[in-house]
């Protein structure tokens, strides 16, 4: 079974292929069965492939797997190779499972789209690209698979291109993570100029023996820029938010489940590394924390329904990354697949919304959709309880374990734990007012709108997320931790961070975040659901600047314009101007005009007459002889 | 060979420089096509003798070889650049190549 | 005794030949000139054991080239004098001072010793350009019992592709037929030819 492990990727792939030069030609609904299936066969395959797993919990040393296909840079160490682990697996059935769902979502969402096919491949293409990502054995592939699900981002990001700000939101998404894969690469010459090798068997194991401390720092800050542009951290997020102008399913597959958990999962991958660097773990956690704090204090004032749930994957990416940070990989991990599921779901019910409201995507022209659609109605309410962390869904298993983990840290990390609660309090209010100004209180929409229930293709797959935001959190309560067991052989020899176990702390922390949940819904339920608009429009004005602060983002995009894109428009301009047309069109042009001077020069032996051609040839040939016999023949 | 030992090899190579000179000069002079064309076959001989004189006197029969090639060539030489005079001939009237010089620079 | 009586004569017919094709006023002269001097190379040859070289320098040249070109020289016009003037002022001055540079080159180089026509007679056996020989060496060779391609064989098929693009550049030159521009209904075939707007 694993050794064909190259199945899963491949069968994506070919759909992909299919859809590339025959989904035009099969048409609309047809075009989207091979790229299903093909999604489905992989999930199968891998959920197969991982059996073993669950049987032989604790024998490590079986439980990770190469998969070795053909030699590919081996002066790199770079092998093809497939590794087939705890972790790997965790990721693939993410990523094939959340992915099968949201195809079968898009079928009905992407109905009557000139380029159906097209957003098929592109969407497969991502499947298999990110496959390659997560069953990489070594950096040279993951960075393969790195840069193709960047470009398959930029493709979906821009897939409706004709909209000028999806072109250009589909252009800065590449930009800022070309800033990040700057990084990113840098990291890997460093780890080959170490290491020699770039394969993962060979860094990872037991890498402290090779390198320091500080060349450890430098590695994993720079993977922490890499994974910062990838998974959106502060200062590289500001992609994300524009990337909602592709289409939703792009927005809750790529944007919300998998691609951007690419960087949680390459710190967790690199573990080994980071355990051999405080600074570097200090880093990713206090730049998670700041980025949740951050996105969802942003979240709070946005208006675009999708927009608030790009602020909060940012905020909760954030999340992720405080726990990877302080070493609390399983937690980590178990926060990636829990929000996978919810983000997705929340994602799909929002594509739901904005299908049934024909494009509308502001929250201000919406309410009172409970009634309208029901089954919409109700998985967004479990995903955004899930979200804002109520028990026993799967948000609030995750969520407050990260916290768990970060309280039992300690000392510097305890702030980060009150800013990762205080984001929890915000995650809540901002969840619960996207429900009400949504689902709740009086219709606000205009005339000739006619909101109804999505088709059934639609929801059926927002249901089973919904029953998996339920259930999903329970693979690791701390009453029985199987995620935890199931991950532990891929942490071999890496210093992992565990929730504590002691039930009375457990519980306090337990009880403290899930009032913070509460009070935010409560906050939001106060403000948008209870108060009278003449209270509410009092109650707001009262905060209208940080609001607007919020509303904008903090002026960051208007920031970096200034700092960043500006100045770098000016060299642009700078060296097109004066550098392209001056230096090297003047150099080029110089050579021409000096040929062509010469050839004026040179035009009258050219006579056209072949005899005085015949006559300088003899002359040639004479002058030939004559300069051998005076060398001496 | 008792005559190879009066009439060396080296006359004959005199006699086909002569020959590949007087070519030369009537290639340099006339500008009649056709005129200029027989000097160079008379040229293309000139250098087959000296092939030929060389073969005997080393012994080895590449000289002969070589000849045979060199042969071939001109009879197809001689083919297309008779046709392509023809073909000037039947445009412009004339076989003097001083009157087609427009492929001047 | 014999060979040098056969070089005497000859060469007198070679040279005469070759002075009848630069200086003769009909070119009709010059190609016979041209048949002569090719026709005493020919002996030559067989002088030097080349039958095979003579046999078919005799039938390509006198057969067949000589013959084609008393045929271009009778297309042309044998009446159309050649204009005696010269055109280029500088070509008849330059061509003699080329000529005279290659006969005061040979000259020093000859006088000075410094060349010789670095031939030294019977070095190898005596070689017999017979048709078997030739034809031997144009295929294949036999070294130690075996057979292996000869190394003209390449050259030999390349010539036969040289010879084939030649025919057929010789062939479409032939069927070319340009409008002549200075007299327009001159043919009728050329007009006819579709596609082209006349």
């Amino acid at each position: 079974m694993v050794d064909y492990l190259w199945i899963v990727i491949a069968l994506p792939l070919g759909a992909a292929l299919f859809n590339h030069f025959l989904g035009r030609r099969v048409g609309e609904p047809r075009a989207a069965v091979p790229a299903i299936l093909s999604v489905a066969g992989a999930f199968v395959y891998a959920a197969l492939a991982a059996r073993d797993f669950f049987v032989s919990e604790r024998a490590s040393e079986e439980a990770v797997t190469v998969v070795r296909l053909f030699d590919w840079i081996p002066g790199l160490g770079a092998t093809a190779e497939l590794l087939w682990d705890p972790m790997a697996a965790v990721m693939t059935l993410v990523v094939t499972g959340v992915g099968a769902l949201i195809h079968i979502y898009a079928v009905g969402y992407m109905h009557g789209d000139p380029r159906f096919g097209r957003f098929f491949t592109y969407l497969n293409l991502f499947i298999a690209s990110m496959l390659i990502l997560v069953l990489a054995n070594n950096f040279a592939l993951l960075f393969v698979g790195w840069e193709l699900v960047g470009l398959c981002s930029y493709l979906l990001i821009s897939f409706w291109y004709t909209r000028p700000s999806a072109a250009a939101a589909g252009k800065k998404a590449f930009v800022v993570n070309r800033i990040g894969d700057f990084g990113f690469m840098v990291a890997l010459m460093v780890i080959f100029a170490a290491f020699g090798t770039l394969s993962y068997t060979e860094v990872l194991h037991e890498p402290g023996e090779v390198i320091g401390a500080g060349a450890a720092t430098a590695v994993c800050l720079l993977l922490l820029v890499g994974a910062a542009g990838k998974s959106a951290q502060l200062p590289l997020y500001v992609w994300l938010p524009d990337a909602m102008e592709g289409p939703t399913p792009v927005s809750a597959l790529i944007h919300a489940a998998t691609m951007v958990t690419a960087g949680v999962y390459m710190v967790a991958r690199t573990g080994a590394l980071f355990g051999l660097s405080d600074v570097a773990g200090g880093a990713a956690a206090t730049v998670g924390a700041l980025t949740a704090l951050l996105a969802a204090t942003i979240a709070v004032a946005q208006r675009d329904i999708k927009r608030v749930l790009a602020y909060s994957t940012i905020s909760q990416l954030g999340y992720m990354f405080m726990a990877v940070g302080v070493a609390g990989y399983t937690a980590g991990l178990f926060h990636l697949v829990t929000h996978a599921v919810f983000k997705a779901l929340l994602f799909l019910g929002a594509g739901s919304v904005i299908h049934a409201m024909a494009g509308e995507q502001n929250m201000d022209r919406m309410g009172g959709l409970r009634r309208k659609m029901p089954i919409t109605h109700l998985t967004m309410l479990v995903a955004t309880l899930s979200i804002a962390g109520i028990p026993p869904l799967a948000g609030f298993w995750s969520k407050d374990e990260i916290l768990a983990v970060l309280f039992a840290k300690g000392g510097y990390y305890t702030v980060l734990w009150g800013a990762g609660l205080l984001t929890a309090l915000l995650t809540a209010f901002y969840m619960a007012r996207q429900y009400f100004l949504v689902f709740g209180g009086e219709a606000r929409w205009g005339e000739g709108a006619e909101p109804h229930e999505s088709p059934r293709i639609m929801t059926v797959p927002l249901l089973v997320l919904g029953v998996l935001t339920v259930l999903i959190g329970f693979v690791n309560t701390p009453f029985r931790l199987s995620f935890e067991h199931f991950l532990a052989p891929a942490f071999e020899g890496v210093g992992l961070l565990h929730a504590p176990e002691d039930g009375f702390l457990l519980t306090a922390l337990a009880l403290v975040s899930t009032a913070a949940g509460v009070v935010g819904i409560a906050i939001a339920y106060l403000v948008y659901h209870h108060a009278s608009e003449d209270t509410r429009e009092r109650l707001l004005g009262r905060v209208r600047r940080p609001l607007m602060t919020w509303e904008h983002g903090y002026w960051v995009d208007e920031v970096y314009g200034r700092l960043i894109v500006k100045p770098g428009l000016a060299l642009a301009n700078w060296s097109a101007g004066f550098v392209d047309q001056r230096v090297i069109d003047g150099l080029v042009n110089g050579i021409g005009g000096a040929v062509r001077r010469a050839g004026g020069r040179l035009r009258p032996l050219q006579s056209g007459f072949v005899r005085s051609y015949g006559a300088l040839l003899a002359l040639g040939a004479v002058a030939l002889v004559a300069w051998i016999a005076a060398r001496g023949l | 060979m008792i005559a190879a030992a009066i009439v060396t090899a080296d006359w004959y190579m005199t006699l086909a420089a002569v020959l590949f000179l007087i070519g030369m000069a009537g290639l340099l002079l006339r500008n009649n096509a056709l005129v200029m064309f027989m000097s160079v076959e008379l040229m293309l001989n000139a250098v087959n003798l000296t092939f030929v004189a060389a073969a005997r006197a080393h012994g080895d029969i590449g000289g002969q070889m070589a000849v045979l090639f060199v042969l071939v060539v001109a009879a197809a030489e001689v083919a297309v650049g008779l046709a392509i005079i023809v073909s000037i001939f039947r445009i412009r009237r004339t076989a003097s190549v001083d009157d087609l010089s427009e492929l001047s620079g | 005794m014999v060979e040098l009586i056969i070089f005497v004569l000859m060469g007198a017919v070679a040279l005469g030949g070759a002075v009848a094709v630069v200086k003769a006023r009909n070119p009709v002269y010059g190609a016979m000139g041209l048949m002569a001097a090719l026709f005493a190379l020919a002996v030559f040859y067989v002088v030097h054991l080349a039958h095979f070289v003579a046999a078919v320098q005799v039938i390509v040249y006198a057969g067949a080239v000589i013959t084609l070109f008393l045929f271009v020289i009778m297309f042309v016009g044998v009446d159309r004098a050649e204009r005696l003037t010269e055109k280029l002022a500088v070509q008849r001055p330059a061509a003699l001072a080329v000529l005279a540079g290659v006969l005061a080159l040979a000259g020093v180089l000859v006088i000075t010793g410094q060349f010789d026509w670095v031939i030294t007679v019977g070095e190898g056996a005596e070689v017999r350009g017979t048709v078997e020989e030739i034809g031997a060496n144009l295929i294949s060779v036999e070294e130690g019992g075996v057979q292996r391609a000869s190394r003209w064989l390449l050259p030999f098929e390349a010539t036969s592709l040289l010879l084939i693009v030649a025919a057929v550049g010789a062939v479409s030159l032939a069927f070319y037929r340009p409008r002549r521009k200075e007299e327009p209904d001159d043919e009728t075939a050329g007009a006819d030819r579709p596609g082209r707007p006349s």
